[in-house]
């Protein structure tokens, strides 16, 4: 049959090599090491490059995933990279934390009979490879006048901050910390997520005339009615995640030695901690550390208090394996690493050494009961199941709250949680002010964050009434050259590293 | 950035950020970072001048950073990084007489306030209080602010002898109609105003300063107990009602983390850091 080959894919999923479970638990190196080119190519290879791929429909920002995969097995990486760059921005970031075993992965035929293929790992591979190679897609801007403002530098930010720029616009992203990023920075460890690929996807944003104002919290500098006012800026993106963490509220919440996820990884990722006294800010975590959640940020947080040398890491969870809410990968990581789960467990109490230090925490024992509204089975108290649970630290990994800065600031209408309110194109109750990301949704995934951010340009150029530099630039004749940039290239420069 | 020695270990930086100092108001604070290693360290706001375009802060060499500071910054210093201004503003409106006490170091952060207050219509009682004479600073600056000012040191060199509940006491039994008092300084300080103030039941405010990383509602560790709720200092404060401030609570946390502290600033005399023992008097 002409034009039409039966080929037979690769029946196992190439494995990834992965640092040592002891050697690891002593460092802050990256754990998943990433694939090589023949690995890439291998793993490429058991793609079925289905006509109405289900992928691509799973994937929130919609990235060709059967256009990027052909490219490798081909050899053409740099297509690939184009490919896969046009709808994700941050490839080396989402293949390192996307959860793609409950989206793209999860729809993949292959997945049906064998394990599906691994796209978020070959989606890292691409990534890094471009990092390596210095490619970065800058296509022909066009100048406009608009003006765009992005409050928070994480990847909703960072996402929106790209299209808006890709289409001309002149953006400022603002950053309360002294460094961007966002939770990429301060929240998820360096063995996740390396500083340098936040710095490169950065470099990145950078090239396509994006400014970075960092040390600026909008709402008290300026505030958000002030940047689509005075400031002159026609459209605003609200992205400034969750926010504010949450303790259990049971006694002995306020003792020296209970604190939240977010300071722990703040203090140790964003300011670097675990280099203390090299660097000004202490964590000191004692000899057991408890860790009550079992979500992402619970493994971070576990994984890092390992790392930081603790003797003894646990994770006090009210339902079972099976509810927790982290990513397959992370999870199984942090059991390889010694960390003791404490399944059907609860904290009532925190206990006081005498001098307002934490003991350890009372617990109970629990059972699952009736489904809840998540369609978990919510966890009931066994009565009489309480025991002494012996901790030098606890820390909460159970959930955030809105931040309350820009509520406090703003006439923006917030929902009866705090959230912000949007509508389906993600505008505000404040015209050409948008809002998307953790902010919206409550606390969620990178990649939904960046969804956001692209949903949240969309509407935006909608708005203003541009168009993408792409569309504008359908010009009939293909051997054109416009400011000295050939039109066949779809406008693209490919910008070496210097 | 220009800079004025008050004693051995206090100084005032006046730092250039315009935009800052054009919406900054009494009651803020910022986070200062020295360098690209520093830490986040919050500190209140002492002034700003709108038309110079700068923010003032006065500052005591006790930790390492805040030596540190002392000894590199001088006047054409860059800071890394400052993030300003946070928290809520004080409320001012609707006091027509108010006692502003300034402990020590609190002098300072107080003295926006006496001014806004003072600015705002309201009669002003200035009490601060020092160790001794050789500590005051800003007197002149409160006289021109204050009705009334009442100077109060544990030895007598200057003013009255006694703490600044002494001050805040004499203030009280002279003007009854007191609406409010604001009590600015260290934790154990503002404890006894607020239990001066308590049995008169005149409402009390006071500028709560816990440890922070972040100090924008991000990680928590400014938490705070204001009666049976746990708030942030950095966004839902740093000024809370003192009548329902647990300040157990506060004077625990404030010192949780001793040990380090210590560590490190042994570690970094050690290092060489060439403590000047004369101080040098600059001002901008």
């Amino acid at each position: 049959m002409a034009g039409k080959t039966i080929r037979t894919i690769p029946q196992e999923r190439t494995p990834m090599p992965v640092q040592d479970c002891h050697a690891r638990g002593m460092n802050f190196a990256e754990v998943a090491l990433g694939y090589d080119e023949d690995a890439a190519r291998r793993e490429a290879e058991r793609c079925l490059l289905c006509p109405d791929p289900a992928c691509v429909k799973a994937c929130p920002v919609s990235i060709d995933i059967p256009g990027f995969i052909e490219r490798i097995s081909r050899g053409d990486f740099r297509g690939s990279y184009d490919a896969l760059a046009d709808a994700n921005l941050l490839p080396a970031i989402c293949g390192r934390v996307c959860p793609q075993e409950v989206q793209c992965e999860e729809v993949c035929p292959v997945g049906e009979t064998l394990e599906p293929v691994a796209i978020g790992r070959l989606e890292r591979w691409i990534g890094d490879h471009a990092i390596e190679q210095g490619w970065s897609t800058v296509p022909y801007i066009e100048p406009r006048r608009y003006r765009v403002g992005i409050v928070g530098s994480g990847p909703a930010g960072m996402a929106c901050a790209a299209d808006m720029a890709k289409a001309g616009c002149d953006v400022t992203i603002f950053e309360a910390l002294h460094r961007p990023g966002g939770v990429l920075r301060y929240g998820i460890p360096e063995f996740r997520l390396p500083d340098e690929v936040i710095d490169a996807e950065y470099a990145n944003l950078e090239r396509l005339g994006v400014r970075i104002a960092c040390n600026t919290l909008v709402g008290r500098l300026f505030t958000l009615e002030e940047m689509v006012g005075k400031l002159g800026f026609d459209g605003v993106f609200v992205a400034t995640g969750a926010g504010s963490p949450r303790f259990a509220g049971i006694p002995g919440d306020s003792l020296n030695g209970v604190l939240s996820a977010n300071e722990l990884l703040t203090r140790c990722n964003l300011m670097r901690a675990r280099e203390f006294p090299e660097y000004d800010t202490p964590l000191p975590l004692g000899r057991r550390v408890a860790v009550v959640g079992a979500g992402n940020t619970a493994m971070d947080a576990m994984r890092v208090s390992l790392r930081m040398g603790v003797e003894e890491v646990s994770c006090v969870y009210r339902r079972t394996r099976h509810e927790s809410p982290a990513r397959r990968e992370e999870l199984e990581h942090a059991e390889e690493e010694g960390i003791a789960f404490h399944w059907l467990t609860a904290p009532v109490e925190i206990l006081d050494d005498g001098k307002g230090n934490v003991r350890g925490m009372r617990c109970t024992r629990m059972e699952l009961g009736e489904p809840d509204r998540s369609g978990r089975r919510s966890p009931v108290p066994i009565p009489g199941s309480e025991f002494e649970f012996p901790a030098d630290i606890v820390v909460y990994a159970i959930g955030t709250n809105p931040n309350p800065v820009l509520g406090q600031t703003s006439n923006l209408k917030l929902d009866k949680r705090g959230y912000i309110e949007v509508d389906e194109h993600l505008a505000t109750s404040i015209a050409g002010i948008y809002a998307g990301g953790d902010i919206v949704t409550g606390a969620a995934t990178v990649i939904l964050a960046m969804g956001a951010g692209r949903k949240a340009a969309r509407s935006m150029k909608a708005y203003f009434g541009v168009r993408d530099t792409e569309t504008v630039y359908e010009l009939g004749d293909q051997s054109a050259t416009r400011f000295g940039i050939p039109v066949f290239e779809k406008n693209h420069t490919r910008v070496l590293a210097y | 950035m220009g800079r004025e020695d008050f004693s051995e270990t206090t100084y005032m930086l006046e730092i250039s950020d315009p935009m800052m100092a054009h919406v900054a108001r009494a009651g803020q604070f910022v986070i200062v970072v020295l360098h690209e290693r520093g830490e986040r360290v919050p500190l209140t706001i002492a002034d700003f001048d709108r038309e110079r375009g700068t923010i003032t802060l006065v500052i005591q060499a006790v930790g390492k950073t805040t030596r540190q500071m002392q000894q590199e910054c001088r006047v054409g210093t860059r800071l890394f990084g400052m993030a300003g201004p946070l928290g809520k503003p004080a409320s001012i409106g609707g006091v027509r007489k108010v006692i502003c006490v300034g402990g020590g170091l609190g002098v300072a952060p107080v003295f926006p306030q006496v001014r806004a207050f003072k600015n705002a219509g309201a009669y002003v009682i200035g009490v601060i209080g020092f160790r001794n004479k050789d500590l005051v600073f800003w007197e002149e600056k409160f006289r021109r602010y204050c009705d009334e000012m009442i100077i109060c040191s544990d030895d007598g060199s200057v003013g009255i002898k006694g703490l600044v509940t002494k001050g805040l006491e004499m203030s009280m039994d002279k003007h009854a109609d007191t609406d409010r008092v604001v009590a600015i300084g260290p934790p154990i300080m503002m404890r006894a105003c607020t239990e001066t103030t308590r049995p008169r039941k005149i409402e009390t405010i006071v500028s709560l300063n816990p440890i922070m990383v972040d100090g924008t509602g991000m990680c928590g560790g400014c938490r705070v107990r204001i009666g049976d709720d746990v708030r942030m200092a950095c966004v839902d404060g740093p000024e809370f009602d003192a009548h329902t401030v647990d300040f157990d609570d506060l004077m625990s946390r404030v010192g949780r983390f001793k040990e380090q502290e210590r560590q490190a600033l042994e570690r970094w005399t050690n290092n060489g850091c060439n403590l000047r023992t004369d101080c040098n008097r600059q001002s901008s």
